[in-house]
Parts: structure tokens; C-alpha cells; sequence
């Protein structure tokens, strides 16, 4: 069965849209003064963690959804946006490490935005798990939309909890507020490398979702032909 | 007789059928003692094992007291949390409860009730003994107000996720693999509200924590009676 012509045309765009943006982060945009190269990594940073956010943000709706309606396909899209969601995120936050190392000086702090992602992270490992320790694929299903639900409840009272931590608990070493080390003022080039990576992860995003949620519905299939010919014999 | 499966809870019946479920486990654990006495001593365990590994010297202790306590109550209560679904199921007494006809949030809140009750008791028991080892004093109204919210909203979440770890494979396991992630604003802002009392420090100070443990707590329950009805249907 081959991906339809939509499809084909989407995952093409996507691929040249990558290539483009890569030239974006790394030619067209100029170079930051004081940060140096190692600037270039917000471009893709941000977008990652933003293709996170939004494929969570899917999850959620198409879990409500399902609980609502039973429609399957809500549940291929609500594991296959996880699945997207949880790579994009550890791109984030190794990108954001990497780049927190030579700015910051450490590779990690207990910074709100920096534990929220991680317990984001960890959230949606969980919530793959629990698909996986499950036999019963109807149940499977429901568990698996209230645990995304329950998820994306508790990741902004999260990030309430870390603040309120750390506006009583002074900052130990250094100050670790991305406003305040490593800020910098983005000029009309770097804007436009910014949006366009935006842009292009989120087209990205699109088109592995799409591929996933087919793959999953063959995945299906196959099964089911598995099934019929044991059957017959 | 109200019809049972109307989604509106015919209050009086509800609540008789929350409090028979919850009764249920408490006779049952008055006979044999067997989760209160072994979260006991597990506790006991933890707060030792801290002692030890955390070196602490009386400066120490006073800072991060309201840390460890919490830390033992979370292992502490989710091993209960474990026990009271696991022992349902295994013993098949799962289903005799679904068949009967009751709302099915009235199993929620039953199980809700009885392990809250359990956690309560052995924090009861192990407040006294952690003041005395820990050369601390813990009793002060408003601590204890905190850990009856703070527990009750790791009990609200814990049951919920109960209930769906034990039908996994390795559901031990799977438990605290689920319930951590989404337990930790409570329990961060429960161990703040708790440090903030503990250190003598004025309302202002540590009034954001506390109201978020009742924030969490009520929009926990939400999700619960939303979302319990689903869990069970079977």
C-alpha cells in the first residue's frame, strides 16, 4: 500500500524545508556578538521544544476525544504525537545543555523551564509504558487517554511548584534566569532563521505524524491478516 | 431505588456505598494489621536509611526535616496504594465489586477513603517517632493541616493510577513509574509549605506552597470523578 499522493508531497516539502532552514541557522543568520556560534543552537532549540508542547497539546485533545467517541484513529494519533513529542523534547534538552554549558557555565540547572521539561519528559516516557505494559488493547487505549490527560494537567501546576520554590530559595551558583544570563537581541536575519525553523519543525512534525499514525493503522492491518490466515489453517 | 447507573450520584446511597467499601478495608485491616504494621516499620526504615546517608548533625537536620518526612510518606504510601488494589484483584474480589450496583465513583471514593485513612494512621504513628529521632517539634496545627492535604492529594492521585497499574505487567513497578511524574508539584509544594512552618517562618512566606497543595488537590479530584468512570469499565 503506498502513502498517498498528499503525503508524498507533504514528506518532499518537509525534506526541502529542512535543508533550507539548516542554511538559514547556519549561513543566513549572523553571527552573535558575545555568545558566539554556539547561538545557532537556539534556532532549533526553541522549535524542538515548542514541537514538544504541541504534540502533547494533541495528545490531550485527541485523548478527550477518545474517551468521548472511541474512534481508534484518535488513539494512533494520541501515541504517535507522544512518541514525536518525547524525541523532540530530549532534542530540546540536550540542545538546551549543550548550549548552557559554555553560556551558563554548568550543563544543567534546577531552573523552572529546565525542570518542567524534564518532568514533561518524564511524564510521557511513562505514559509509552504504560501502553506497553498493557495486554488488553481496548484498555490500553482508555488508560492510555486518562494518563495523557492527567499528564498535561499536572505540567503547568509544575512549573507553579518550581517557582515557588525558587523565589523563596535564593539562586545558589550564579544566576540562572535564561532573561538574565544569555540574553541577547535578535536582529531582523535571526528573526526570520527563528520563524522559519519554526515553520519548518512544525510542518515536520506534521508529516512524521501523519507517517506514524499510517504506520500504526498498517501495523493494524497486519495484525489482523496474522490473525485470518491462523484461523484458516 | 435509584437507578445506580444514572450518572448522578443519588447522594444518600452513594455515600452509604463509599463509606461500605471503605469500611470493607478497614475490617479487614483491623483483623490482620497487615498494611498499617508493614508501612510502619518500612517507614522506619527509610527515616534510618536517611539518617545514615544524609550525615546529619543537629544543623542539618532541622533543614531538611520536612524533605525526609516527605520522602517517607510517598514510599510509604505508595506501597499502600499497591497493596490495597493488588489485594482486590488478586483475590478476584475486584469483580464482585464491579457487579454490585453502585455509582462507579463510589468505588473511587471508597478506595480513596480507606487508603487515605491507612496513610493517615501510619503518619500519625510516625510523626511522634521522627520528632524524637529527629530532636524536632513536629506538632503545630498548621504542619499538620499540610500533610492531611498534601497526603490526601497524593492519596486522590495515587488511587486513580492504582487502578490502572494494576492490570499491567510488573504493576509494582509501573506505579511509581506513573505516579512520580504527576506527583511532584504536591509533594514539592507540600515540602516547602511544611519547611516554611517547621522553620518558624511568617504566612506570607511559604502561603503561595500551601495554596497550591489546595489548588492540586481540587483539580486532582476533578480529574479523578472525571476520569474514574473510564478505568473500570469493564
Amino acid at each position: 500500500m503506498q502513502p498517498s499522493r498528499s503525503l508524498r508531497i507533504l514528506t518532499i516539502s518537509a525534506f526541502l524545508l529542512v535543508l533550507l532552514s539548516l542554511y538559514m541557522v547556519f549561513v543566513y543568520a549572523p553571527r552573535e556578538v558575545v555568545m558566539g556560534a554556539v547561538q545557532r543552537v537556539f534556532y532549533y532549540h526553541v522549535a524542538a521544544g515548542w514541537i514538544g508542547a504541541l504534540a502533547f497539546l494533541v495528545t490531550l485533545i485527541v485523548s478527550i476525544l477518545y474517551l468521548a467517541t472511541n474512534n481508534i484513529i484518535l488513539d494512533r494519533i494520541a501515541v504517535s504525537s507522544v512518541e514525536i513529542g518525547v524525541v523532540f523534547t530530549s532534542m530540546n534538552i540536550a540542545s538546551g545543555s549543550i548550549w548552557a554549558r559554555p553560556i551558563w557555565n554548568t550543563w544543567w540547572t534546577w531552573d523552572p523551564r529546565l525542570t518542567t521539561a524534564t518532568v514533561m519528559w518524564l511524564l510521557y516516557i511513562a505514559y509509552l509504558m504504560l501502553r506497553q505494559g498493557l495486554e488488553d488493547p481496548e484498555r490500553q487505549r482508555r488508560f492510555a487517554a486518562v494518563y495523557g490527560i492527567l499528564a498535561f494537567a499536572s505540567v503547568p501546576l509544575t512549573f507553579l511548584a518550581i517557582r515557588i520554590w525558587r523565589t523563596i530559595h535564593p539562586v545558589v551558583i550564579g544566576s540562572n534566569d535564561p532573561g538574565a544570563e544569555g540574553q541577547f537581541d535578535m536582529t531582523m536575519r535571526m528573526r526570520s532563521a527563528f520563524f522559519f525553523s519554526l515553520f519548518t519543525f512544525t510542518v515536520l512534525y506534521t508529516t512524521l505524524l501523519w507517517h506514524r499514525v499510517r504506520l500504526e493503522g498498517l501495523a493494524c492491518r497486519v495484525a489482523i491478516m496474522k490473525a485470518r490466515l491462523l484461523h484458516d489453517r | 431505588m435509584p437507578d445506580p447507573t444514572n450518572s448522578q450520584p443519588p447522594t444518600a446511597g452513594f455515600w452509604r456505598a463509599v463509606s461500605a467499601i471503605a469500611w470493607k478495608d478497614l475490617a479487614a485491616e483491623l483483623r490482620n494489621k497487615e498494611i498499617v504494621s508493614a508501612l510502619f516499620i518500612f517507614s522506619l526504615l527509610v527515616i534510618l536509611i536517611f539518617n545514615f546517608a544524609l550525615e546529619l548533625d543537629k544543623v542539618a537536620r532541622e533543614n531538611v526535616a520536612a524533605g525526609v518526612l516527605w520522602v517517607t510518606f510517598v514510599f510509604s504510601a505508595t506501597l499502600g496504594l499497591n497493596r490495597t488494589f493488588a489485594a482486590e484483584k488478586d483475590r478476584g474480589s475486584l469483580d464482585g465489586l464491579l457487579l454490585a450496583p453502585i455509582h462507579r465513583s463510589a468505588l473511587y471514593f471508597g478506595k480513596l477513603l480507606s487508603t487515605f485513612v491507612f496513610i493517615l494512621i501510619v503518619e500519625i504513628i510516625v510523626i511522634p517517632v521522627f520528632s524524637v529521632l529527629y530532636n524536632i517539634s513536629l506538632f503545630s496545627p498548621p504542619f499538620l493541616l499540610v500533610v492531611l492535604l498534601g497526603t490526601l492529594g497524593y492519596a486522590m492521585v495515587g488511587t486513580l493510577l492504582a487502578a490502572m497499574a494494576i492490570h499491567t505487567r510488573a504493576r509494582e513497578v509501573m506505579l511509581p513509574i506513573l505516579l512520580f511524574p504527576v506527583a511532584v508539584p504536591v509533594v514539592m509544594a507540600a515540602v516547602r509549605a511544611s519547611a516554611g512552618i517547621l522553620a518558624g517562618a511568617e504566612w506570607g512566606r511559604f502561603a503561595g506552597a500551601f495554596n497550591l497543595v489546595v489548588i492540586y488537590d481540587t483539580i486532582m479530584l476533578a480529574i479523578a470523578i472525571m476520569t474514574f468512570d473510564y478505568l473500570i469499565e469493564e
